[in-house]
């Protein structure tokens, strides 16, 4: 096998901070490569110089044996390069045909060719299996569909080399199912592929080779037979991880927080009953589509109830989100840089939104800024959050994974009774993901409820008392420990277990 | 921190009394650059470069001009910077100006010429010979202006509920009670202006506190247009405004609820802010705030005028804020800003008045330095990101 792509001593510095640091490694032609590593390992970074995003500061690179300096994405494109990002590059108001030919449309007589772009397009689509029209807009298709046109795209451009970036996170398991059977024809097509994920199974089942990189260095790389779970996981974080979960330090009480009663929202819930206890946390499992991220929203009062009734702490709960949080009711959305951040302010303001009345003073509510100042800095410090200074610099800045805690910290200061976590660890590197853990067993040990909504079922059996399942809008059967994964997966798929 | 000296830069060393660490000369410059005073320097630098060519500029009365021109101004565009921080848009303060200052002749005035306005559809109604509504009453000007703050206030929520409960984009609902209230105001006096206005009102726009003679000391009787007016009414008022807005902005739980909505509507929603509430208060303080400027300029020209707030109103105003620094995209303002950029549009438009520009060639100029402060503020951001990394 020739090399397809090699890297020679690339490195690249931000404001004199390695990012990647002395990287040489070759992909050859036709494998399928592997690149794990925590959020700001520099595996962005590397790829940016690939994708000629960014220049490298040392060091160079070589694609098919030719010395590779790419100017522009436009540059990497031409030679044959595509990404596949988790934030997809389709105009979702166009057509999947207008997707595919977007850098170049087929022109007859100054025209464009609608023929042969419908009918290069169908071939493409054909071929890998999605039935649907070209015309369709892109707009129209489920993630995992808008993802098989970004790979149409690909093919469009016969690219050799085709870079995934987190692919699989706003995937369905059947979408991801099918996503991987696709990656395995590319392979048997005798394309490259590069593989990046946290979702470190999936690495190991579709790779052949693992690469490994942590604070911009190449730490351990090999034939992805040679990796388990465990050992990508250590040289990700550089030391061994005692089990990916923090043991759980208090059982939860018997005396219920919160109730849910005959939820109904036609076509969206079907009369969905449940309790949480003081002190439990409620894994709520279910496939994108199945309800799940709709019954958080119905239940904070973002999203109107047909029928049904909530109580909360003995209380009923109704209205808007304002009166169900101070009701006692906290949401921490799957979407933090949409829906639960302010990106552009400090991080000591996004800490201190939800409970900012607490800081007035007067008639005015003129805010008192020294104890403003203390709270959150006490907040931010107890949380563990790594900012330089988190009054000054904005939550832009801060990886993932502080980002995230700085969600879930905005609304501890109000002292909530349930807490409402979707997707919580979403986006978020293997320390991150720890840490998070712990501060959910916090929380449950305070006292409060915890409903945790999860498409990850190894985090919800690794942390839950109960898990619930959810499937087109109800609820299936509680699962209690020892959690039986077949059994719980089979439920969400609506399947007899053999 | 490295040295990087421009071209042309002055080598001189630090003085010896600045016992600060010795900082290059270009994160000087940068300091400068990201400082809230930088356009108080530009306009500053602009003044003094310009003294030379205009030697009029620095007179005493060019100066109380300048003032007495800045404060309605900058009453106005402390409202606009209310709307612009939670990313919307008022393009209505002009209308609501025009509006406001009919209300207030057809309260106020003491007479009204029926062979001008005899016409109009309020004649009989709101206005007769012997003047408005309110004309002689006992305290008509505190009761007129009173109503003519309700009046600007209940536009502003009529503004700010068609944003945030109907969820209207704020350039649509402003584009539209801009013409509806700019031509109503116009067609209530068939656009003519009303005069005769009482000199307790008048005093809100034109009474001075302070004035100063630069003159001879021997003579014993001062023409009046040889005092020139330094403390005026307009002053205390827009600083009033000026002040309390700070606050309001920068030190209450509302001001960092108004960022919270410019940055992310929706994080803010789902965090409990009262989104809705305080967009409706957004609009009412910049249509009161418009309203007060009405108050301003009718009493400063002693004529309720419908089309006070058509033609350059609303360049002036926004323009005025954007140099300031405040961000059309929301979430990003400082009434200082406002105030230094009220500060310079105000100079620059002076200036090419001064230079005897025709107002066609002064608009050409303005509209060139807003698309160049435009320009500045995106500079600006791309540095201050590649500074804190």
């Amino acid at each position: 096998m020739s090399t397809l792509l090699a890297f020679d001593g690339l490195s690249r510095d931000w404001f004199g901070v390695p990012a990647v640091s002395d990287l040489t490694l070759d992909i050859p032609e036709g494998s399928t490569l592997g690149l794990i590593g925590q959020n700001g390992a520099g595996k962005s970074t590397l790829m940016n110089m690939v994708g000629g995003v960014v220049p490298p500061s040392r060091g160079s690179m070589r694609w098919k044996g030719a010395e590779y300096a790419p100017r522009s994405p436009a540059d990497a494109t031409r030679r044959g390069i595509a990404f596949i990002h988790q934030e997809l590059n389709l105009f979702t108001n166009l057509s999947i045909a207008e997707n595919v030919f977007i850098d170049g449309f087929p022109r007859r007589f100054g025209l464009i060719d609608a023929r042969r772009m419908h009918d290069v397009t169908a071939a493409l689509l054909e071929r890998l299996q999605l039935t649907h029209r070209p015309e369709t807009p892109v707009g129209d298709l489920a993630p995992g569909e808008r993802q098989i046109v970004e790979i149409a795209k690909a093919l469009h451009r016969a690219a050799d080399l085709i870079i995934f970036d987190e692919p699989t996170t706003s995937l369905t398991p059947r979408e991801t199912a099918r996503l991987f059977d696709l990656i395995g024809r590319l392979k048997a097509e005798g394309r490259t592929v590069v593989y990046i994920s946290h979702i470190l199974g999936d690495v190991a089942r579709l790779c052949d080779t693992v690469a490994v990189l942590r604070d911009g260095r190449m730490v351990d790389t090999g034939p992805a037979s040679a990796f388990d779970t465990e050992r990508m996981i250590r040289s990700m974080i550089g030391r061994d991880l005692a089990g990916m979960y923090p043991g759980r330090t208090a059982a939860p009480a018997a005396e219920p927080v919160f109730e849910a009663r005959g939820l109904t929202l036609s076509g969206v819930i079907e009369d969905v009953s449940f309790t949480v206890r003081q002190g439990e946390v409620l894994g709520l499992f279910g496939l994108m589509g199945s309800g799940r991220s709709e019954l958080a929203r119905v239940i904070f009062g973002l999203d109107p109830l047909e029928r049904g009734s909530l109580t909360l702490a003995g209380r009923n709960l109704a209205g808007g989100p304002a009166a169900r949080i101070a009701a006692g009711l906290a949401f921490v959305t799957e979407n933090r840089r949409e829906e639960g951040l302010l990106l552009e302010a400090p991080v000591a303001q996004n800490l201190s939104l939800v409970a900012l009345r607490d800081f007035a003073r007067g008639a005015l509510a003129l805010l008192d800024e020294t104890h403003h100042a203390s709270a959150t800095a006490d907040l931010g410090a107890d949380l563990a959050i790594r900012a330089n200074d988190i009054h000054r610099q904005s939550v832009k800045a801060l990886s993932g994974g502080n980002q995230q805690k700085a969600v879930i910290g905005k609304w501890l200061m109000s002292g909530p009774r349930l807490f409402l976590l979707d997707e919580p660890t979403r986006g978020v590197d293997v320390g991150a993901k720890f840490e998070i853990y712990g501060l959910i067993d916090r929380l449950a040990a305070s006292g409060a409820g915890i409903l945790f909504i999860s498409s990850e079922l190894e985090e919800l059996t690794g942390m839950c008392d109960r898990i619930l399942v959810m499937r087109r809008g109800e609820l299936g059967p509680a699962f209690v420990p020892p959690f039986e994964r077949m059994h719980i997966l089979a439920a969400a798929f609506g399947e007899a277990v053999a | 921190m490295t040295a990087n000296v421009p071209a042309g830069a002055d080598p001189r060393p630090e003085p010896v009394r600045d016992r600060a660490l010795p900082r290059s000369s270009g994160r000087r410059i940068g300091d400068i650059l990201f400082s809230d005073y930088f356009v108080l320097y530009l306009s500053i630098a602009y003044f003094l470069a310009l003294i030379p060519f205009l030697p009029t500029l620095s007179t005493p009365a060019n100066l109380a001009n300048l003032l007495s021109n800045m404060w309605p101004l900058l009453v106005v565009a402390i409202g606009q910077t209310f709307v612009l921080t939670i990313a919307g848009i008022d393009l209505s303060q002009g209308a609501v100006a025009g509006l406001t200052s009919v209300a207030a002749a057809l309260l106020l005035a003491t007479a009204a010429p029926v062979a001008v306005l005899g016409n109009a559809p309020v004649w009989g109604v709101f206005l007769g010979e012997t003047g408005g509504l309110l004309a002689g009453a006992p305290g008509a000007t505190t009761i007129g202006v009173a109503l003519i703050l309700l009046i600007g206030g209940l536009i502003g929520l009529a503004n700010g509920l068609a944003v945030a409960v109907l969820r209207m984009p704020a350039f649509m609902v402003t584009l539209v009670t801009m013409i509806a209230v700019g031509a109503f105001a116009i067609w209530l006096t068939q656009s003519n202006n009303i005069r005769d206005l009482p000199d307790n009102f008048i005093a809100l726009g034109k009474g001075t506190l302070v004035s100063l003679y630069f003159g001879e000391a021997e003579t014993s009787e001062v023409a009046r247009r040889a005092l020139h007016a330094f403390v005026t009414w307009p002053m205390i008022i827009a600083l009033g405004v000026a002040v309390a807005a700070h606050i309001a902005l920068n030190r209450t739980v509302f001001g960092r609820y108004v960022f919270a909505i410019g940055i992310n509507r929706k994080t803010a929603e789902i965090s409990g802010v009262p989104v809705r509430r305080v967009i409706v208060t957004v609009f009412v303080i910049s249509a009161v705030c418009a309203a007060i400027a009405s108050i301003l300029y009718t009493a400063r020209l002693e004529t309720g005028r419908p089309t006070l707030g058509s033609g350059n109103f609303l360049l002036d105003v926004i323009g005025a804020t954007v140099i300031g620094g405040t961000s059309l995209f929301g979430g990003k303002a400082k009434i200082v800003w406002t105030f230094f950029g009220v500060l310079f549009f105000v100079l620059l438009s002076n200036t090419l008045n001064l230079m005897n520009l025709s107002a066609f060639h002064i608009d050409m100029v303005k509209g060139g330095v807003i698309l160049a402060a435009a320009f500045l503020d995106v500079t600006r951001t791309r540095l201050m990101l590649e500074r804190t990394p």
